[in-house]
């Protein structure tokens, strides 16, 4: 099957019914996307399907076919959530932060200027062991220029 | 040019017994508990576990620094950087001696050798007890300085100048009067040339331009944020096979039968074997790894297993610490004539700890080969010593034959630190049986992650203290009822926090026991370890007996810290009231709550915001004062303190692993409930000024908050906490 990765067509002939995952990691060496729980608990593995924010471990080969699918390699490298997370030394062990800023930029992306609440109900289901909550915050209002 | 070889003199005979490997093991786990096992092995015994190790060579600068013709410092990292943010303070005390331009300072991880890589006071290569700041700090300010010293040595010879009279700034070395200047990469084949001088002089903190400052920031950011940082989950290898096992449901459980014929069919699968501690299946890419165990048909042996449920070791626990089991206590400190000092009214409390996982992001993971008698890994090490022995053992080699190439981990609050190397020496089985030095990557699922135990023991404390008139401590009797975490010494850890405390030492009478219940569980080491547990039993407690005496807590510390002279903990406590505004005004339904704790040489108290408007526990400020010596890095002080607070609050909130007739219940996030961001409480960090060596930070920020919001439970509703979590 032909999967749209990044802007690219690629191909992949394996078990239709592997998780996106997988696929991106093992089959198409898409690493930035992590694994951490495999049942769409901890966000770790946030890729964007057509600009929509969805958990890769849940989604299957087939499923995600026909689709635009956008990983954190496929986010520009100037983008304002990479400057702002570094400005603000978001990451500790880093492991989470590929899907909290997947998930970041398809806040932003139908919320450009959301409010504290918009950000609490759009990253509460990306979890952060290392507790970098606050500055993931700062960060998103940072970047999306409100105080 | 002088080049020095590290770990010369070490001869050690080349051939180890098991016996003394295993002796060896003893002694590093011993002394890796840093704090009281002040055993350290030394460079003969560091330099016999590198035994074939692959040879670091050192360069001219040492073992801790390279200068390369490109300009770019790189400070050599022995310890992991699970997130704690060690590789920028380390990179900063080198860059200050050195005054190297901080823009052009980068950091790498040191390959395993005791010998040249060991923590001066463990003596060992491994991290732990927040100590790879305080473990560095006069070794890695000398490094910087013998380094800048070779360059204005090599200037001043060039330049036909007195050495007194050239300065350095940035990585430039300059001479004002003449105006000449060269940079570290003008002078570095003339530096390598000087002889390191072995006592260079250190800098007075006065003229640090870097240390304590907001200069000093992540080296990692970026790689972290854009998704390029490799873990060892990302590790592609050519030829590599991908391995999960499929481990007995209960701990202590083993294989019985085991039908492999389905999962050998699965399309992927390479080959299914059985290996110590279950069965491995080992296919070409993860998923069919997955598919391949799914359907695995085995019967587990539980004959010898656990199966007791987490009530009834509850129930057990609570009669051990009363005395009515053959679980004998040892005392851990005593003071005074018991005699009758017990007598008469007493304050008796009793707290009860479930089992806690670790639960980093990365579950855990690891990659080996094993071709004959050589090993390598590539994963996140913790403890590289201990991990070099025990996959020695288990490949039958020597410990300088396991190569191991430290990565980033994608988290471990102590998972990854184990003194069996669990995971690893699985891995290392399971290569070792593919052999010929093709790579494996074990892959462990959260629910292998959260269901292999080397939990954060559950326990038990009960306190009986009596007190004066005034209500402070006169006598404190003290019963913990904990596994020893590790397998060995006089049980130290679960007393962290206990022993040595102000309030046992206002008293005076002192009778103090841990007991130490055998279960097949195995406990590990929880981000704080023992001070997690036991800053909640002390600092409550303290607020009970405060409450009792009908005196303010922050005044009753206080009182009690002065009577004591613990000057430390006076400041502390004075600054986060000062910034918490203790007893100022709040809005109403909600109450402020105090805890102060030392942790690892690391002094932190914390001011909690509690509310439970609507039934609903909320925490949305937390004001924290820390005492951790010189500020290396203030912006990652401030960091592993705000990440202490959610990791602890998280715990007191909501964590525990239930056991049902042995087999733990929560195996992954639905179940197992951590804090997530719309829980987060705003935090603010507030550094006591001190020019005393730099403490640890990783850890310390962890045990107050727990009994900082049990606290303002109690000033809210007048009950005291007996049980975490507080959420049920």
């Amino acid at each position: 099957m032909k999967l749209n990765v990044n802007g690219e067509d690629r191909d992949f002939d394996g078990d239709p019914n592997m998780p996106l995952l997988w696929v991106l990691r093992d089959h198409l060496s898409l690493s930035g996307t992590k694994f951490g729980c495999g049942i769409a608990q901890c966000g770790a593995c946030t890729v964007h399907l057509n600009g929509k924010a969805a958990r890769s471990c849940s989604v299957l080969a087939a499923e995600a076919q026909g689709m635009k699918i956008t990983t954190i390699e496929g986010v520009s490298a100037g983008h304002r959530l990479l400057v702002a997370w570094v400005k603000h030394d978001v990451p500790q062990c880093g492991y989470c932060q590929s899907g909290q800023i997947m998930q970041a930029a398809a806040l932003l992306a139908e919320k450009p200027k959301p409010t504290d609440a918009d950000i609490d109900a759009a990253m509460s289901g990306n979890i952060c062991r290392c507790g970098t909550y606050r500055r993931i915050k700062a960060a998103i209002k940072d970047a999306a220029g409100v105080a | 040019m002088s080049e020095r070889k590290f770990g010369e003199g070490a001869q050690p005979s080349p051939v180890l017994t098991r016996r003394r490997l295993v002796l060896g093991g003893s002694l590093l786990g011993g002394a890796l508990v840093v704090g009281y096992a002040a055993t350290n092995f030394g460079a003969v015994a560091a330099g016999a576990l590198s035994v074939g190790a692959v040879d670091v060579n050192p360069g001219v600068f040492g073992p801790f620094i390279k200068i390369d013709e490109a300009g770019w410092v790189t400070v050599v990292n022995r310890y992991q950087e699970m997130g704690q943010g060690t590789h920028a303070g380390l990179a900063a005390i080198v860059a200050e001696e050195l005054d190297a331009d901080w823009e052009m300072v980068r950091f790498e991880s040191a390959p395993a050798n005791a010998a040249v890589y060991r923590d001066v006071t463990m003596g060992i290569q491994g991290t732990g007890a927040s100590h790879a700041i305080a473990g560095s700090w006069n070794q890695l300010r000398q490094a910087g300085a013998a380094a800048r010293a070779m360059f204005v040595q090599a200037a001043a010879r060039k330049w036909g100048l007195p050495v007194d009279s050239i300065g350095v700034r940035n990585g430039v070395v300059y001479h004002l009067a003449s105006q000449r200047s060269a940079t570290f990469v003008d002078l570095l084949a003339d530096a390598a040339k000087i002889a390191p001088p072995e006592h260079p002089k250190l800098k007075d903190p006065k003229d640090y331009k870097l240390i304590g400052t907001e200069i000093v920031r992540r080296k990692d950011s970026q790689s972290k944020s854009n998704g390029t940082e490799l873990y060892t989950q990302d590790v592609r290898l050519p030829d590599m096979l991908v391995a999960m096992v499929a481990h007995p449901s209960h701990f202590g459980g083993k294989l019985g039968s085991l039908d492999m014929g389905a999962a050998r069919k699965v399309p992927g699968v390479v080959d299914v074997f059985e290996i110590a501690r279950g069965v491995a299946v080992v296919a070409k890419d993860t998923w069919s790894a997955r598919l391949g165990r799914d359907a695995l048909k085995i019967n587990w042996d539980d004959a010898k297993a656990e199966t007791r449920s987490s009530d009834e070791l509850r129930a057990l626990y609570r009669e051990i610490a009363k005395g009515k089991t053959d679980v004998t206590g040892a005392a851990f400190q005593t003071k005074g004539k018991v005699d009758d000092a017990f007598d008469g009214e007493l304050f008796e409390a009793s707290f009860d700890f479930p089992y806690l996982a670790n639960a980093p992001m990365e579950p855990m993971n690891c990659v080996a080969s094993v071709d004959g008698r050589r090993v390598k890994l590539t994963f996140a090490a913790q403890i590289q010593t201990v991990d070099q022995i025990n996959c020695a053992l288990a490949a039958i080699t020597l410990p300088g034959m396991v190569e191991i190439e430290t990565l980033p981990a994608g988290g471990s609050f102590g998972r990854r630190g184990t003194l069996t190397s669990d995971y690893i020496v699985e891995c290392v089985n399971i290569a070792r049986h593919v052999g010929g030095g093709r790579p494996v990557k074990l892959v462990w699922t959260r629910e292998d992650d959260m269901s292999s135990g080397y939990y954060r023991p559950m326990a038990h404390h009960k306190v009986s203290i009596k007190c004066d008139e005034g209500g402070l401590p006169i006598a404190w009797r003290h019963n913990i009822v904990s596994q020893a975490i590790v397998p060995f010494g006089a049980n130290e850890l679960p007393t962290h926090g206990v022993k040595n405390s102000p309030y046992l030492s206002v008293a005076s009478v002192v009778d103090a026991r841990i007991f130490t219940p055998k279960l097949a569980v195995p406990p590990g080491l929880w981000r704080s370890v023992g001070n997690s547990q036991s800053a909640m039993v002390m600092e409550h407690t303290v607020d009970l007996l405060a409450r009792r005496a009908q005196r303010d807590p922050a005044e009753y510390r206080r009182a009690i810290f002065t009577k004591v002279g613990n000057v430390r903990k006076l400041a502390v406590l004075d600054l986060v009231c000062k910034k918490a505004g203790w007893g100022g005004p709040l809005d109403a339904g909600w109450a402020r709550g105090l805890a102060i704790h030392e942790c690892f040489g690391t002094v932190v108290a914390q001011v909690a915001e509690v509310s439970v408007l609507g039934g609903n526990l909320r925490v949305r400020r937390v004001v924290c004062a820390v005492d951790c010596g010189m500020a290396i890095a203030p912006n990652q002080i401030a960091a592993q303190i705000e990440g202490g607070v959610c990791f602890g609050l998280g715990a007191a909130l909501y964590g525990r692993i239930t056991l049902d007739h042995g087999i733990p219940q929560e195996t992954n996030f639905d179940a197992y409930r951590v804090l997530r961001m719309d829980e987060a409480p705003a935090v603010e960090t507030h550094i006591v000024p001190s020019k005393k060596t730099p403490t640890g930070i990783g850890e310390p920020g962890v045990p107050p908050i727990a009994p900082a919001v049990a606290n303002a439970l109690l000033s809210l509703t007048g009950r005291p906490t007996s049980s975490l979590p507080f959420v049920i």
